[in-house]
C-alpha cells in the first residue's frame, strides 16, 4: 500500500525528464523477482545469447547462481563460459577493441541497463527487432532507431518482420500495419518467446540490483520496529506531557 | 557517580553547559510540527557523516575506479547497499527537512529582530549545503554525475574576463577530469562537513542566546519583574535565563521537547525507511537512471538536468536569455533570502497575526519555488521556458513586495502571552 502511495508521489513529479530517445508506449514487463525459475531461464539465456559481446562486469558467477538457487558446481560447469573460477565477474570472451571495431562501439555493459532503461523498455525492445536490409546487420529496432547490434535471439524468434494485413478502410482497401510477426523459423512459438523475453528482463533486473529482495525483507522488519518505537514514543511523550496546559 | 561528575565539573563545565543548553533550556509550549524540523536536520546530518564515513572505506575516488567501487559497495560489502541506499536518501530527506524549516522560519518571522543572524548562519548552511550535495552527486561518477557538474561548472565561465580562468582552477583541468573528482572528494568528505558542523554549531549557540521563536511569534522572555510569580513558568531555568528577564509559558527543552522530537524522529524514520528499502530511486528522482551508467566524456545525456533540490534555482538560470544575468539571477534568489530579515520590516513576526497580502504573497513564493521546481527537472520547450520565466518574476516579486508593504502593513493586535 505504501509502496503504491510512493509510486503515486513519484509519478506525480516529471518522470518525462528521464524518457531516453524513443517516447511512445512501453509493454508492461510483468516480471516477479520471487520466481526463481523464471530468473534461472533468464541467466540461461543471458549467458548463452548476451554474454557473447556485452558484459556485466560488476555481478559475479558465484553470487548470481547463489542468489537464483543454481548449485554453485553445476552453475559453473553449465553457465559459466568465461572468467576464472566461480567467484570471477562476468565479463564477455570478446575482445573489447576488436568489437568495437566490429560494431563501431563497445557493446555496453548490462549490468545496469534495467536501471538505466527500465524494465519495460527492455521488455518492449527485445520484442520489437524488425528485418531490415539497409542495416549492416539486416534488422532495425522499433524503439531504438538504428540499433547498432545484430538480432542475437533470431535463432529463438525466426525472423521477425513488419506486417501488414490488407482491410477495408473507409471503404478502401488498404495495407494496415498490424506489427512485428515472426516468419515461424525460431525454435519458440510467439508466445514462449514473450515468455523468455519477460525471462531475460527478470534477470536483467536481479542483476541491476541483486539485493533488491533482501532489501524488500529488511525493510519489514525495520518498518515493523520503527512502528512499535512509534508507538512507544507516542505514550512516552503522553506522560512525560501531561501535566503540561 | 556524583563523585565523578564532581571531578568532572571542576575541569570542565559539563554540568552547567547541559543545564544552560539542555535540561534548563525554556522553550515556548507551544511548537508544533513545523518545529520538528531542526532536530530533524541535525539526525539526518548524523546519518550523513556516519554513512559517509562507512562509504569512504570502500569507495575509490579515481575517474577509473569510482563507478566500479560504487558497485563494489552496492554488492560486495556487507550491508554496503544500505550504507549507500541511506547516504543518497539521507541527502534528498536532508534538503526536504531544510526546506521545511526554512518555510517554517518565514511563516512565524523567525528570522526578525534579534534573530538575524540566527537566520544568516541558517542561510550560509543551506548554501553550504548545496556545496557538498552539488561535490558529492559528482562521486558515483555516473553519466549524469559528470555532466551535470559540466554544465554547472562551466556556469562559471560566464564572469567576464576570468571565466575560463576561473573554471580551469575549479577543475584542476582543462575539461573535468579524475582531478576534478578528487578535490570534489577532499572537500565532500572533510572541507565542507567541517564547516557545516562549524555553522550548525554557530546556528545553534545564536538560537540559545536569543531564545526560539514560536508560531505565535510572542516573546516569552518579559522584562524582568513585569510577571506576576503565579504567571511564571512553573520550572527551574538556568540563572542565564532568569536574571534578566521574566519567563513564562515556557518548559525545559528536556525532557518535554526530547521526547517529542522522539515521536517526530520515529515517524520521519518510517519514511525514511519507506524510501530505503522499497523505493531507493524513488521513480528516479533520488537516484537518477543516467547515473547507473558509468561517465562517458564522448557521450552527452540527451537531457541534462539537476537533481530534484536544485531545479528551482536551475530554473531561474534557464529562465534568463542572457547566461552571464542567468547566472547572477540563479545567485541572486539565494542572496535575496539572506536579505530576508532587512527585506520584512513588519514587527510582527508570525503569519497568524498578519495581513492578508503577506498570506498571499507567503503562498505566492510556495509555489512560485514549487512550480520552478518541476520547470527546471523538465526538457525546455518554449512553453516551459514562458512558465519558468513567469515564475521566476513572481519568485523575485516575493521579496521586492515584501520590502513595501511590510513597511505599514495591517497587521491583527498581538496577544500578550503564546496562551491567551
Amino acid at each position: 500500500m505504501m509502496k503504491r502511495f510512493l509510486l503515486a508521489v513519484a509519478l506525480l513529479l516529471p518522470a518525462a525528464a528521464f524518457a531516453a530517445g524513443y517516447s511512445g508506449p512501453l509493454d508492461k514487463a510483468n516480471y516477479d523477482q520471487r520466481d526463481q525459475a523464471s530468473l534461472q531461464r533468464g541467466a540461461q539465456i543471458f549467458m548463452n545469447y548476451c554474454l557473447g559481446c556485452h558484459n556485466a562486469q560488476y555481478q559475479r558467477y558465484q553470487r548470481t547462481f547463489e542468489d537464483l538457487g543454481i548449485p554453485v558446481d553445476l552453475g559453473e560447469e553449465l553457465l559459466q563460459f568465461t572468467g576464472d573460477g566461480v567467484g570471477s565477474h562476468m565479463i564477455s570472451a570478446i575482445d573489447q577493441d576488436a568489437s568495437a571495431e566490429w560494431f563501431g562501439l563497445t557493446p555496453p555493459d548490462l549490468t545496469m541497463v534495467a536501471r538505466v532503461r527500465g524494465p519495460d523498455w527492455l521488455y518492449t525492445f527485445f520484442r520489437s527487432f524488425y528485418e531490415d536490409e539497409s542495416r549492416p546487420f539486416g534488422v532495425n529496432n522499433e524503439i531504438f532507431e538504428n540499433v547498432g547490434m545484430p538480432w542475437a535471439l533470431q535463432e529463438l524468434q525466426g525472423v521477425p518482420r513488419q506486417t501488414y494485413e490488407r482491410r477495408m478502410v473507409d471503404g478502401q482497401m488498404t495495407d494496415v500495419y498490424v506489427g512485428i510477426r515472426s516468419d515461424g523459423t525460431g525454435t519458440l512459438s510467439a508466445d514462449e518467446f514473450d515468455q523468455a523475453m519477460l525471462d531475460l528482463t527478470n534477470f536483467l533486473v536481479y542483476i541491476g540490483e541483486p539485493m533488491i529482495l533482501e532489501r524488500q525483507r529488511m525493510g519489514y522488519y525495520v518498518i515493523g520496529f520503527l512502528i512499535i518505537f512509534l508507538i512507544l514514543t507516542i505514550l512516552l511523550k503522553k506522560e512525560y506531557w501531561r501535566d503540561i496546559k | 557517580m556524583s563523585r565523578i561528575i564532581d571531578w568532572i565539573d571542576q575541569r570542565i563545565p559539563m554540568s552547567n553547559t547541559l543545564k544552560l543548553h539542555v535540561t534548563q533550556y525554556p522553550a515556548p509550549k507551544n511548537f508544533n510540527f513545523w518545529y520538528l524540523m531542526g532536530s530533524l536536520a541535525l539526525i539526518v546530518l548524523v546519518n550523513q557523516i556516519v554513512t559517509g564515513i562507512w562509504l569512504t572505506m570502500s569507495y575509490n575516488p579515481s575517474a577509473e575506479g569510482a563507478f566500479a567501487s560504487i558497485e563494489y559497495i552496492m554488492r560486495d560489502v556487507e550491508y554496503g547497499w544500505l550504507l549507500r541506499y541511506m547516504h543518497s536518501t539521507g541527502a534528498s530527506f536532508f534538503f526536504i527537512v531544510v526546506y521545511l524549516h526554512m518555510f517554517r522560519g518565514l511563516m512565524y518571522g523567525s528570522y526578525q529582530k534579534p534573530r538575524e543572524l540566527l537566520w544568516i548562519f541558517g542561510m550560509l548552511i543551506f548554501l553550504v549545503l548545496m556545496a557538498e550535495a552539488f561535490m558529492g552527486y559528482m562521486l558515483p561518477w555516473g553519466q549524469m554525475s559528470f555532466w551535470g557538474a559540466q554544465v554547472i561548472i562551466s556556469l562559471f565561465g560566464a564572469i567576464p574576463y576570468v571565466g575560463d580562468a576561473l573554471t580551469t582552477w575549479i577543475r584542476g583541468d582543462y575539461v573535468i577530469s579524475g582531478a576534478t573528482l578528487n578535490r570534489f572528494f577532499a572537500l565532500h568528505v572533510i572541507a565542507l562537513p567541517l564547516v557545516i558542523v562549524i555553522l550548525v554549531f554557530l546556528h545553534l549557540i545564536a538560537l540559545h542566546e536569543v531564545g526560539s521563536n514560536n508560531p505565535e511569534g510572542v516573546d516569552i522572555k518579559k522584562p524582568k519583574g513585569s510577571v506576576k510569580e503565579e504567571d511564571k513558568a512553573p520550572f527551574e531555568f538556568h540563572e542565564r535565563y532568569t536574571k534578566k528577564y521574566d519567563i513564562v509559558d515556557a518548559i525545559p527543552f528536556h525532557p518535554y521537547y526530547t521526547v517529542k522530537d522522539l515521536v517526530g524522529l520515529a515517524v520521519f524514520l518510517i519514511f525514511f525507511a519507506l524510501v530505503i528499502f522499497y523505493a531507493p530511486t524513488m521513480g528516479g528522482h533520488f537516484l537518477e537512471p543516467p547515473n547507473f551508467e558509468a561517465a562517458d566524456p564522448m557521450r552527452t545525456p540527451e537531457h541534462i538536468a539537476p537533481v530534484w533540490y536544485f531545479t528551482p534555482f536551475y530554473a531561474i538560470l534557464a529562465a534568463v536569455p542572457n547566461a552571464v544575468l542567468g547566472v547572477v539571477m540563479m545567485f541572486a534568489a539565494i542572496v535575496a533570502l539572506f536579505l530576508v530579515p532587512w527585506l520584512d520590516r513588519s514587527t510582527v513576526r508570525s503569519i497568524r497575526y498578519r495581513s492578508n497580502i503577506h498570506k498571499a504573497n507567503l503562498a505566492n513564493l510556495v509555489i512560485s519555488f514549487v512550480i520552478l521546481g518541476f520547470v527546471g527537472a523538465l526538457p525546455p520547450t518554449e512553453f516551459w521556458t514562458v512558465v519558468g520565466r513567469i515564475f521566476t518574476f513572481t519568485y523575485f516579486a516575493f521579496f521586492a513586495l515584501l520590502f513595501v508593504y511590510s513597511k505599514n502593513e495591517k497587521t491583527k493586535p498581538l496577544p500578550e502571552r503564546v496562551t491567551k
